[in-house]
């Protein structure tokens, strides 16, 4: 049963799983910071866009740790590529890749959150409100990756 | 932010990067074997990923007074209000389509995955927009 529910083994996934889960907990314990991705991306265009909604605090206050944090996981594909790793390419077509980033990010960020926000970091703040969002992307991505595939996506 | 804390979240951060590139979550066809179930991986990585950060969030508090390097814990905010639940539906659509999620699309570019890249540019458009018509 093993072999069909994980055909690729889970060590990778048990390991990487653990790496992130003690990424997140340093970063709490030692700065008290939570670690989500998705605000990276709103709080690095507040240093580019005038727009009230960039320039609020929560995303002025917080956007040089956030752009630290994001060059923190740059590097940690770079040491895992030069390490344990080999550099692959995805095969995903590009208009899958720039549709579904698109919607994705505007998604993320008006749910406030993304697989590390609202999963990671919300499952573990025990928030009612974020396990409702992982159960609702979880549908609907299952759903949309399965007609993507109807379509002749890869 | 001191800038002890700032080599902090840098050191995080290459924990973290490390982590999605080890666990394979920056190949956005494994991700998206997991949603056709084909391969059910992904489920140890937000298990193990979250069930750790469950007990740093939920005990470290009662044992330290502060963080070391800062003055309070931070606390993970979601509302229960209709943007966060249409935006986790939206949000599910688009990973489903692309396999790619905000942080593996970073740490992806890292490890050379670089039509990522697509991704990274599409995500910023993605935000901004939700940015330019949000009230």
């Amino acid at each position: 049963m093993m072999d069909t529910l994980f055909p690729l083994g889970i060590s990778q996934y048990l390991i990487g799983g653990l790496t992130i889960g003690f990424a997140v907990s340093f970063l709490f314990v030692t700065t008290g910071l939570i670690g989500g991705m998705s605000s990276f991306y709103s709080s690095t265009l507040s240093f580019l866009s005038s727009i009230r909604y960039f320039q609020q605090a929560k995303f002025i206050n917080t956007r040089n740790w956030r752009l630290v944090y994001a060059l923190g996981l740059i590097l940690g594909g770079v040491i895992w590529v030069f390490t344990v790793g080999e550099p692959i390419q995805t095969q995903v077509t590009w208009w899958q890749l720039s549709i579904g980033g698109f919607i994705s990010g505007y998604g993320a960020r008006l749910s406030g959150g993304c697989t590390s926000g609202h999963g990671i970091c919300g499952l573990a703040s025990l928030q009612v409100p974020s396990l409702l969002a992982v159960v609702i992307f979880m549908s609907t991505a299952i759903i949309s990756a399965n007609v993507v595939q109807l379509m002749g996506g890869t | 932010m001191k800038r002890s804390s700032h080599l902090m979240v840098l050191i995080a951060g290459i924990a973290f990067g490390f982590g999605l590139s080890y666990s394979s979550m920056i190949r956005p066809e494994v991700v998206l074997s997991f949603l056709r179930f084909e391969d059910f991986g992904l489920l140890w990585v937000l298990g193990c990923a979250s069930g750790v950060t469950l007990v740093a969030y939920q005990f470290v508090p009662a044992i330290l007074t502060k963080p070391i390097l800062a003055r309070e814990f931070g606390k993970h905010s979601a509302s229960l209000s209709r943007n966060t639940l249409v935006g986790a539906a939206i949000f599910g659509v688009g990973w489903g389509i692309a396999g790619v999620c905000p942080g593996p699309v970073i740490a992806g570019l890292g490890a050379a995955n670089w039509p990522l890249g697509i991704s990274l540019v599409s995500i910023f458009a993605g935000a901004y927009v939700q940015g330019l018509f949000a009230k």
